[in-house]
């Protein structure tokens, strides 16, 4: 694996005040590498997603620290946070949230119009990455009319087509049946993982642990055990 | 920013359900406020027509007075005191009145006479036949070919009308500017003969019409008018007080102002509704394009687009069927009083920013509330 590139110390969130305060994380402390797929695991309501939340700028922290390559991310302005996203952070949605009026290569060009690159170029490149997920032939099919399947990778598409060094995916498999999630999962770490990118999912599917690196157990907010799976050490 | 345009644009026209819903909308608001505007322009544009068609530049008339029709006759000592004021250059008598024409066929159509000054002929109409000096021929009348013409059996120059059993010769065809409110054809004769024909008070002199040496003589004029008990006016104070006499003491302006306004609700109403649908049904989609990074300020700008695009597409359609429906009327009734002018298209066109701007603040407010951890959240 290669250096750090995400670094969590001491993380906290809490929402509410007094006796209404739930505390959704404490002390969270973890390091992601670059070439790494790592797994956040536990119980609905151990505080996975806010957990992710924050290490991608989305959710800011009540204490505690986030780095991405050394910056502390929450010290940036809002500005500098989308910038951030769009230029670090690849997003897969547990819903996708693909527009249903754009075709699939015009949703998976949307980081990089947002990047301002020109149009034409845009979908171009768009293209160059639904031929990645395989689906180069849907490219002017909207995404009601693809399968489950295959709406998952074009949003995976859309995650990689602003080369971010970070890609997250929430619940990757939970709206696809097992063998469809299976080759998803065994898709992202043949095809999209590599030396120079990390992949965080935060799941709750055990049928896919095989494919992680290292697998965080979370719950009632706490990081309660760091596993590294041999298997797949490189 | 083109692109996400592009993509805005994309988004909106492909919702082909709420597209055509919120075009239809606005463009069938803005339909009904251009045509009540119009509709009321033409009418007090019709209202006014004797005022710019014989086009005297000071109006003397009785205070009462509220429109040329209503005119209430006047001693002759006023037109003897206009023209001794300082600064008149030359005044002289009008009358405006209403009669009845026997047709050929024995029929009656009412007219409007104008009686215009023996000697200088001011406020004669445009010829399009015949000599303006056969005027003062034996019964002599000139007949407005507008819209109205044909009421009177279209006559020819040499027919011959009858007015108060008295026999009036067709001697010139004329044309003017503008028809009158009322849909009666237009006579003009000599001041003398109009009074003559046609059954009047003990004073005959319906308005005064002053040419002022110079405009700055007008202030004078209309203070020693004022101090016989009469009011001079001048062109634009006497459209001025016509277009208010229609506007607030008949119901017209009332009822317009309503229509107008149910218009303007109507598109707000269509358009803030299926706007907001549209947003809600994006809304999500807009907050996962927030967590990949796209700033407040875009999704706004897009939002914005979309209102604009669709309000001023709409404005567009509804301005032209609006004029494409006038131009059809026109067609079938020439006289059908209904004008297009720049200050309605401008009036339209405001209203349809308020509509594009209430409907995309609310889409904006939503967009901006949603928050990127509420995407994950589900």
């Amino acid at each position: 694996m290669g250096d750090c590139v995400i670094r969590a110390s001491k993380l906290a969130k809490w929402f509410g005040e007094g006796d209404a305060r739930t505390i959704a994380v404490r002390d969270a402390d973890f390091e992601v590498r670059y070439g790494e797929m790592l797994y956040i695991v536990g119980p609905s309501g151990s505080g996975k997603t806010t957990l992710l939340s924050m290490i991608s700028g989305i959710l800011k922290p009540n204490g505690g620290q986030v780095t991405i390559e050394g910056r502390d991310i929450w010290a940036m302005t809002d500005d500098e946070l989308a910038d951030l996203r769009l230029k670090k952070i690849g997003f897969v949605f547990q819903d996708y949230h693909l527009f249903p009026r754009l075709t699939t290569l015009e949703n998976v060009a949307i980081p990089l119009i947002l990047k301002k690159m020109e149009w034409n170029e845009a979908m171009r490149n768009a293209l160059q990455y639904l031929e990645i997920v395989g689906l180069k032939e849907r490219a002017e099919l909207q995404p009601v009319k693809l399968s489950g399947g295959e709406q998952q990778r074009v949003a995976i598409a859309r995650a990689i087509a602003g080369q971010p060094d970070i890609l997250i995916f929430d619940e990757p498999t939970a709206s696809l049946d097992g063998d469809t999630g299976r080759k998803i999962v065994e898709f992202i770490k043949t095809r999209i993982l590599n030396d120079k990118r990390c992949v965080i999912i935060v799941t709750h599917d055990s049928r896919i642990y095989e494919y992680a690196d290292t697998i965080m157990k979370m719950e009632d907010g706490r990081i309660t055990g760091l596993e590294t799976n041999h298997l797949h050490e490189k | 920013m083109t692109g996400l345009f592009r993509i805005a644009f994309k988004l909106l026209v492909n919702d082909r359900s709420k597209f055509t819903a919120l075009l239809v909308g606005i463009t069938f608001a803005v339909f009904l406020m251009v045509m009540m505007m119009s509709m009321f322009s033409g009418i007090l544009s019709r209202s006014c027509a004797p005022v710019y068609n014989i086009g005297a530049k000071v109006w003397v008339m009785d205070p009462a007075v509220n429109n040329t029709v209503s005119s209430i006759p006047m001693p002759d000592y006023v037109l003897s005191s206009a023209r001794s004021i300082k600064g008149v250059s030359y005044a002289v008598p009008l009358y405006y009145g209403g009669a009845q024409v026997k047709l050929r066929n024995g029929s009656y159509q009412s007219v409007t006479v104008i009686g215009l000054d023996d000697t200088t002929l001011f406020g004669r109409p445009e010829l399009i036949e015949g000599r303006i000096e056969d005027i003062f021929a034996e019964n002599g009348f000139l007949v407005v070919k507008d819209a109205e013409y044909s009421k009177l059996g279209s006559p020819p120059i040499g027919s011959e009308l009858e007015i108060n059993d008295n026999r009036a010769s067709v001697v010139g065809i004329a044309k003017v500017a503008s028809s009158g409110l009322f849909g009666v054809p237009t006579l003009y004769t000599t001041f003398s003969r109009a009074i003559t024909y046609i059954p009047t008070t003990r004073f005959t002199t319906s308005f005064v019409l002053i040419e002022p040496r110079s405009t700055g003589d007008i202030p004078g004029i209309q203070r020693e008018i004022a101090r016989l008990g009469y009011e001079a006016l001048t062109r634009q104070q006497f459209v001025d007080k016509i277009t208010a006499f229609y506007t607030y003491k008949t119901g017209m302006g009332t009822n317009i102002l309503l229509m107008t306004s149910i218009s303007f609700l109507v598109g707000l109403s269509i358009s803030g509704q299926t706007f907001y649908t549209f947003i809600l049904e994006n809304l999500e989609k807009f907050g996962a394009m927030k967590a990949i990074g796209a700033k407040g300020r875009e999704l706004v700008t897009m939002i914005l687009f979309q209102a604009f695009f669709t309000s001023l597409t709409g404005y567009g359609l509804g301005v032209g069927a609006a004029s494409s429906f006038m131009l059809l009327m026109r067609m079938r009734m020439p006289d059908y009083a209904a004008q297009l002018t720049f200050s309605i298209l401008g009036f339209a066109l405001l209203m349809v920013t308020i509509i594009a701007g209430v409907s995309s603040y609310i889409g904006v407010r939503k967009v901006l509330q949603i928050q990127p951890f509420d995407i994950f959240r589900g």
